[in-house]
């Protein structure tokens, strides 16, 4: 009888590491199969780039004068980021969901380590983000966008965003973690996202903004991702041509961004997932 | 060996807000024993159950699962445990195959392990005609079934049951008292709470009754009924006779008590083989004609009545007994 309440050894730490990536794992192929099976949930990162490219371009781009260039070769850059910072959304959506399922009881009494939850949360959304951005650029190249730096340039730009996006994730999990249901993450969500992807430079140059707003829009990381993504992609950006730090180094300050907004949100988001589920 | 319990809990106290939930509770569970832990709504068992089972922290008292303290090594003590709550834990969009092989996945079992514990479970809980579909399909059975497959998966030697059969049909009722008897006999330590008093008195060794939070009074189910009196042989006769309890006195442990003007008699004995026959040819010999005799062995409902002042049960009407559930009705 003594035998049948032994306990499995610990695992040693090389063991409970690739442990830890395993459930991480299984944890990211359980929300891309909630996606396969509710395809609505990933309308944020698929029907809306599509939407919002073809608009912004047309109804926009018939006001907007880039000087020396045209508003579709300025705006896909700003789309792209747009489009994956809102989409980040359903990071807060998707934590929130599972903190309301049963399904987390479970979790609770697993040996796993509850990091990989939101570990598994944010990889299935940088996936959805990759699948976002990509979406962002074709539907821009149908449309006439080129990009003046070639492949190795997108492909640096997309870096760039998607290191943000992820960044990004990691605040919209804070914000998941913070509500007691879905719709208020949603609301909370918009709430966070719509002011920081406006006031910015994605969708229009900073120069037209009102005094005071444009030195927000200047230091707002959208504005350094979007400055970014224009200079590598080797697209029209006009906010070269203001003289301060931020518009002077898109690229640093796009990445300094991004690993600060880690830094701060990935222990908020631990720490509230831990005392939502301890009680 | 088995003196050494594999849950044990001292002192438990837990208070939500205001709300006290649980106020003092202590138990042990040996090794491959069944412990009811019986109680009304309200009465702290699931309480109790979350902080066994590394959910919830207690405010005071500690708790050990397999020698491992709850508190302070929770990990440990998951590693041990298999819980099925009164509310189902699955992934509504996952089929149920998937979510036995998360789970799997989740405690540490190989792929191959998972796949294979998976395919067996669905097999034994008769869950394989609709192991590829999505569980928020499932009827509430189904869902019961599949979450206590889910808490098997990783084979626990200690398994944490809170209430579940509530809310079962008969049949599926019958049938989770068969997984649970099959689990005990292979060596399965289980900690079971219900409301329901039968499942107590057929499935557990020891029974714990709480009530407000607290341990009212433990021990098996003879000890509980033995608590409050043992059993009593009630005679009723032809008609009544003054000469009837003289003649049954000698054979009674206590007093004979008179009903029915005098025509029924019931006293406390202690059951021995040929005790009724006795009691009949005493009475006979006497000359007074017995209609029945009936030996009244006192319920689990019984001891509760009399510990709490208050019944372990609301009425509810049995969904198999269309007649009662209509006379319910009619007195609403």
């Amino acid at each position: 009888m003594a035998a049948a309440v032994e306990t499995r050894s610990p695992a040693p730490t090389q063991h409970r590491v690739s442990s830890w990536w395993r459930h991480v794992a299984a944890l990211t192929h359980r929300n891309l199969v909630h996606v396969r099976r509710e395809p609505a949930q990933l309308s944020d990162a698929t029907v809306q780039p599509v939407l919002f490219t073809v608009l912004f371009v047309y109804i926009f781009g018939a006001a907007m004068v880039i000087p020396g260039s045209s508003y579709k070769q300025f705006a896909i850059a700003g789309l792209v980021v747009f489009n994956i910072t809102t989409s980040t959304m359903g990071t807060a959506v998707g934590v929130s969901s599972d903190l309301k399922s049963g399904v987390i009881d479970r979790f609770r009494t697993l040996p796993m380590a509850r990091s990989s939850i939101l570990a598994g949360r944010t990889f299935s959304d940088l996936l959805a983000s990759i699948l976002c951005a990509t979406i962002v650029l074709i539907t821009g190249f149908v449309i006439g966008w080129r990009p003046g730096n070639g492949i190795p340039g997108v492909v640096a730009g997309l870096a760039v965003a998607v290191l943000f996006a992820y960044a990004m994730s990691w605040l919209m999990a804070c914000v998941g973690l913070s509500v007691s249901d879905p719709e208020s993450a949603q609301g909370i969500g918009l709430l966070v996202l719509f002011p920081i992807a406006f006031v910015s430079s994605a969708m229009v140059p900073t120069q037209g903004l009102p005094g005071w707003m444009q030195p927000i829009a200047e230091w707002n990381p959208v504005s350094a991702v979007a400055a970014s993504l224009r200079e590598l992609f080797g697209n029209p950006n006009p906010a070269a041509l203001k003289d301060n730090f931020p518009s002077q180094n898109p690229v640093f300050m796009a990445i300094a961004w991004s690993l600060v907004i880690m830094a701060i949100c990935i222990p908020i988001a631990r720490a509230r997932l831990k005392a939502r589920t301890i009680d | 060996m088995t003196d050494v319990p594999v849950i044990r809990a001292e002192g438990l106290r837990k208070t939500y807000g205001e709300q006290l939930a649980v106020a003092d509770v202590s138990l042990e569970v040996q090794a491959g024993r069944i412990l009811g832990v019986l109680g009304p709504n309200g009465a702290g068992k699931s309480t109790t159950v979350r902080m066994l089972t590394t959910m919830t922290h207690p405010d005071a008292g500690a708790a050990w699962v397999a020698g491992h303290d709850v508190i302070t090594d929770p990990q440990s003590v998951r590693r041990v445990i298999g819980v099925t709550g009164q509310d189902a834990t699955l992934d509504e969009l996952l089929t149920g195959r998937q979510n036995l092989e998360l789970v799997g996945t989740l405690s540490d079992m190989s792929r191959r392990d998972g796949r294979a514990r998976a395919t067996q479970l669905l097999e034994e809980f008769e869950l394989t005609f609709a192991a590829d579909r999505m569980v928020k399909t499932y009827s509430g059975g189904m869902r019961r079934r599949l979450d206590l497959a889910a808490s098997l998966m990783a084979h626990p030697p200690v398994l944490f049951l809170d209430e579940p059969t509530t809310g079962l049909d008969p049949t599926s009722r019958l049938r989770m008292w068969e997984v649970i008897r099959t689990l005990v006999a292979d060596g399965t330590t289980v900690l079971l709470t219900t409301q329901y008093l039968d499942e107590a008195d057929t499935l557990a060794d020891t029974i714990s009754v709480i009530d407000h939070g607290l341990v009212i009074a433990e021990g098996t189910a003879r000890e509980l009924k033995a608590s409050i009196g043992g059993d009593h042989l009630e005679v009723t006769l032809e008609e009544p006779d003054e000469r009837a309890a003289a003649a049954f006195a000698p054979l009674a442990s206590g007093a004979v008590q008179l009903m029915d003007g005098g025509r029924r008699l019931r006293a406390p004995v202690v059951p021995q083989r040929g005790l009724v026959t006795a009691v009949v040819r005493a009475l006979d010999d006497a000359g007074i004609t017995v209609d029945d005799v009936e030996m009244q062995h006192p319920s689990l409902d019984d001891v509760f009545f009399a510990l709490t002042g208050h019944a372990a049960e609301e009425p509810v009407a049995d969904l198999s007994d269309e007649a009662a559930a209509q006379d319910m009705l009619m007195e609403v």
